[in-house]
């Protein structure tokens, strides 16, 4: 057989994908491109990213100590914590009332943020977690500041870790559940 | 499927080629020099970049022109410069990952492993097999996102506007599993010095597979619109022939040195402690060294990754996956150098430490940078629109090129 | 032609009808064309939606489009050439505008009843070349300027393959007149397509070139002159352009319709009946709409050529095929 035209078999390849995308259900029912294209419509649409996502850091402020790792850690030191000590009262009755530390302010800088995730990774006390959340823009760069009760939000939008592949050595950990 | 490909029948004979191009360059500087002499013609300089299609970032060339003939051209690189040789030795070693990760930032996940592999090598500690496999993997899969991205683009660059919109389609379903297990569809920033962040999810093997065949499926239609398009091969081939000697001579590296017919591969010909060596692989060359062969040969390999990773996901070893390290991560003293292939070509990192939590100096090696040297050579003589496909076909990302 | 009304105008008021129904068939096209290939089905062909969010499924898209542009600033480069750079969008345009003139869309719905109709739409087709250079050279743009002069030598050899590729049909109908071109279409039996098929193909790859679309559109290539003669033109005057090589596009699908797929006739319909006049420029618009699909259709599939390969297939290929296809058709016509 003479070989085709590689421009005629060109013009097969897009017609193709025209069909494809006006008629996902095969020729003989009724056209529906928002369903064959591989494109969303997104303020109409929206596409749930996977759950390992990293849209935004949500913080779970009761288990945070004010230890600073994550602040030192970040790598362009966009987040800033404020804490000081107070004193709690005892576990046991008749105990020395204890000190802990109470966290006066935790801001990110979602404008410097490179979504690295170390924070995350170097809290020793699971107080920051990745929301897949992505929708949080807004039109001016310094309202990208947000606060402990803002993160505090997002927790609600953490979604359960996952059960891992066959022949992993891991933990599945687990998310604190937001009271 | 991929063992029936075989070179185009019409393959020219490399070394005709390489005497093709320097008879090119010598009539193209005497045709110059008569020009000037009969008509006392000026030449036009043309500034392409640093904001300019056919040069996607902020590449500058600044071309001497005759007509449409280019005289000379030299490429202007720093526009984009962001200092990240400086930067890291500001950082500590687990942050220097976040920020290598932008130097090539179609391929990310590539660009973490040399680094990580380099201060693994000052530590003494070797990441566990389960966690080279899923590098290996990941870094297979950086390739494909890195060189689909080439596949649309080089066909745009050349007006066929349709190429770029399948790439980015296509490629999504690639990004899509990147992010699914890394969380970062860009910059995964998943590797640690010891192994790696996190096991992959379940379900996930399984996802990615699929995902590869899309891929296959994906590079026979290029095959169809692209490479079998007649206008296309005659816009690229004979266009931007590099020589294998002189490939070699500017340190071209990548589906660069290999598209000249140079059998060179990082992942084979280097021992790295990643699972290259596990699977069998094939490195694919094309003689000709011209723009053409350089598609080519990117068309295979991406085609030959996306069967490495189903290998690799196929034989994945279990266990864990990350090995014994320190919370606070010292890098002892020495120096070390590891580079690997990375989608754009050789890149490298040599890492100095002394003693401390930051490096004390690290010499990054980019692809690009010196693919890129070729230009006012493989530039002269040319006609403008060639210069839209020798630099598509030399593919750069200017993040690599800047660092 | 607007006997077929039955109404009664003075001269002044008929012209300002014409004028209107000028416009009308000018943009109508265009903006259908536009909408229907640039955007809806060249999408489709790359996977994706297109305009979705003005009107049902994006069709008031090209209105927002002309708001925007109407509201971009006029930005005069300095030191262009500014009388030249105001003027050539409207030279473009003027070309377009004086194509549609000798367009029959029925027995007697036309502007013009030109004897040499085609040859007419022929000569002023080319007269955007002059805009075109205008505009390359107005600009004081490097880019521009080579656009220009590519723009230039592509329409000038192209125009030679339209011409001859037109001649096989004019050759068989024995007349130059459009009209009675799909006339002597219907009185032979078959549409011109069949015959001159070598002619068809040979206006086609002509016609993609006349309008610089892809796979000849390096007048315009982004990737290597930004956008050629158009990169500094910005708000009303890219509009112009912008409407001229659409508008250009649909009337050359028109004039292709005509000549070789017979015009306003329906087969086995009387094609002078006083009917078609109504709905003949239906028929017409539909027939042209199949060869813009073509031409879109290419446009959407194939990278450009470059300069010198164009200008090969142009003199090299083209001619002596058109050529050849001239004397096959004489030699036909003589002894048939």
């Amino acid at each position: 057989m003479p070989k085709m035209p590689g421009m005629i078999v060109g013009l097969g390849v897009t017609a193709k994908t025209f069909f494809k995308t006006v008629f996902p259900d095969g020729p003989f029912s009724p056209p529906s491109p928002s369903k064959g294209a591989h494109t969303v419509a997104y303020p109409h649409v929206k596409e749930a990213p996977p759950d390992r996502a990293r849209g935004v850091i949500a913080l779970h402020d009761e288990n945070c100590t004010a230890c600073m790792l994550c602040a030192r850690e970040c790598p362009d030191w966009c987040i800033y914590i404020e804490g000081h000590k107070e004193l709690a009262p005892p576990r046991r009755a008749g105990g020395k009332p204890r000190q802990a530390n109470k966290l006066d302010r935790f801001d990110i800088d979602f404008a410097l943020c490179m979504y690295c995730g170390i924070c995350v990774d170097v809290c020793p006390f699971d107080a920051l977690f990745w929301s897949p959340e992505f929708e949080f823009s807004e039109l001016k760069l310094a309202d990208l500041l947000h606060d402990k009760e803002r993160l505090g939000d997002w927790m609600e939008t953490v979604p359960e870790f996952g059960p891992y592949e066959a022949g992993a050595d891991q933990k599945v950990r687990k998310v604190p559940s937001t009271s | 499927m991929t063992a029936e490909l075989t070179l185009p029948a019409d393959a020219l004979a490399n070394q005709d080629l390489a005497n093709n191009a320097q008879l090119r360059y010598i009539a193209s500087q005497a045709a110059d020099s008569r020009i000037n002499v009969e008509l006392e013609t000026e030449g036009m300089t043309l500034n392409i970049g640093p904001q300019h299609p056919a040069t996607h970032g902020t590449l500058r060339i600044v071309a001497k022109l005759d007509g449409e003939q280019v005289i000379e051209a030299q490429p202007i690189m720093g526009y984009m410069h962001r200092g990240y040789e400086k930067l890291t030795e500001v950082r500590t070693y687990p942050q220097v990952t976040t920020l290598i990760n932008r130097i090539d930032w179609v391929g990310s996940f590539a660009n973490e492993v040399p680094f990580i592999l380099a201060a693994e090598e000052l530590m003494d500690v070797e990441a566990p097999p389960r966690a080279q496999w899923i590098r290996t993997a990941l870094f297979e899969m950086g390739r494909i996102a890195n060189i689909m991205l080439f596949l649309g683009d080089m066909a745009v660059q050349l007006g066929g506007i349709t190429a770029v919109f399948y790439a980015f389609r296509d490629r999504e379903f690639v990004l899509n599993q990147i992010e699914s297990a890394t969380g970062g569809r860009f910059h995964p920033n998943f590797n640690r010095i010891g192994g790696i962040k996190d096991d992959l999810p379940a379900g996930w093997i399984e996802e990615t597979k699929s995902a590869m065949v899309k891929v296959r499926e994906f590079c026979d239609e290029m095959e169809d619109l692209v490479v079998g398009n007649e206008i296309f091969q005659s816009r690229c081939r004979g266009v931007g022939v590099i020589p294998a000697e002189l490939a070699k001579e500017y340190g071209l590296s990548g589906a660069n040195l290999r598209g000249s017919g140079v059998d060179w591969d990082l992942r084979r010909d280097e021992p790295s402690p990643l699972a290259w060596s596990e699977i069998d692989w094939k490195v694919w060359t094309h003689p000709d060294g011209d723009s053409f062969s350089r598609y080519w040969v990117r068309l295979q390999e991406t085609r030959e990754a996306s069967l490495m990773v189903e290998k690799l996901l196929d034989n994945l070893p279990a266990g864990p996956i990350m090995a014994k390290v320190p919370r606070i991560i010292k890098v002892p003293e020495g120096e070390s150098y590891v580079q690997t292939e990375n989608p754009l070509g050789a890149m490298g990192y040599y890492v100095v430490s002394k003693g401390e939590l930051t490096p004390f100096r690290v010499k990054i090696r980019t692809a690009s940078f010196s693919n890129m040297s070729i230009t006012p050579w493989l530039l002269e003589g040319v006609y403008v629109p060639d210069i839209a496909t020798i630099l598509a076909s030399l593919y750069f990302i200017l993040g690599d090129i800047d660092r | 032609m607007l006997t077929p009304l039955a109404l009664e105008f003075a001269y002044w008021q008929e012209t300002i009808v014409k004028i209107v129904i000028g416009l009308v068939a000018v943009l109508l096209p265009t903006g259908a064309l536009v909408y229907m290939f640039l955007f809806k089905m060249m999408s489709f062909m790359q996977s994706r939606l297109g305009p979705m969010e003005t009107g049902p499924h994006g069709a008031m898209q090209l209105l927002a489009e002309f708001g925007k542009f109407l509201q971009k600033e006029d930005i005069f480069p300095s030191k262009a050439d500014r009388w030249v750079f105001a003027a050539a969008p409207f030279v473009v345009l003027v070309s377009t505008f004086m194509l549609v003139l000798v367009l029959p869309g029925g027995p007697s719905a036309y502007f013009t009843d030109l004897s040499t109709g085609i040859y007419f739409a022929l000569a002023v087709s080319s007269v955007s070349v002059i805009g075109t250079l205008m505009a390359g050279w107005g600009s004081n743009s490097k880019y521009a300027l080579l656009g220009g002069l590519r723009a230039a030598g592509q329409l000038i050899a192209y125009e030679l393959p339209l011409v001859l590729s037109v001649v096989g049909v004019v050759i068989m109908a024995g007349t130059l007149n459009l009209r009675e071109i799909v006339l002597s279409q219907s009185d032979f039996g078959i549409w011109f397509i069949i015959p001159q098929f070598l002619g068809f193909l040979i206006y086609l790859i002509a016609i993609q070139a006349e309008l610089t679309q892809p796979p000849f559109d390096m007048p315009v290539a982004e990737s290597e002159l930004v956008t050629g003669y158009l990169t500094e033109y910005s708000g009303l005057r890219f509009l112009l352009f912008f409407i001229a090589e659409f508008a250009t596009a649909a009337i050359f699908s028109a004039i292709g319709a005509t000549l070789f797929l017979g015009g306003w006739t329906i087969p086995f319909v009387d094609p002078t009946a006083e009917f078609m006049n109504y709905i003949g420029p239906f028929v017409l618009g539909i027939k042209m709409i199949g060869i813009a699909f073509l031409i879109f259709w290419f446009r959407v599939t194939y990278p450009r050529f470059r300069e010198d390969q164009l200008q090969r297939l142009a003199w090299k290929f083209l001619i002596p095929l058109a050529l050849f296809n001239i004397v096959v058709t004489a030699v036909f016509k003589v002894v048939f």
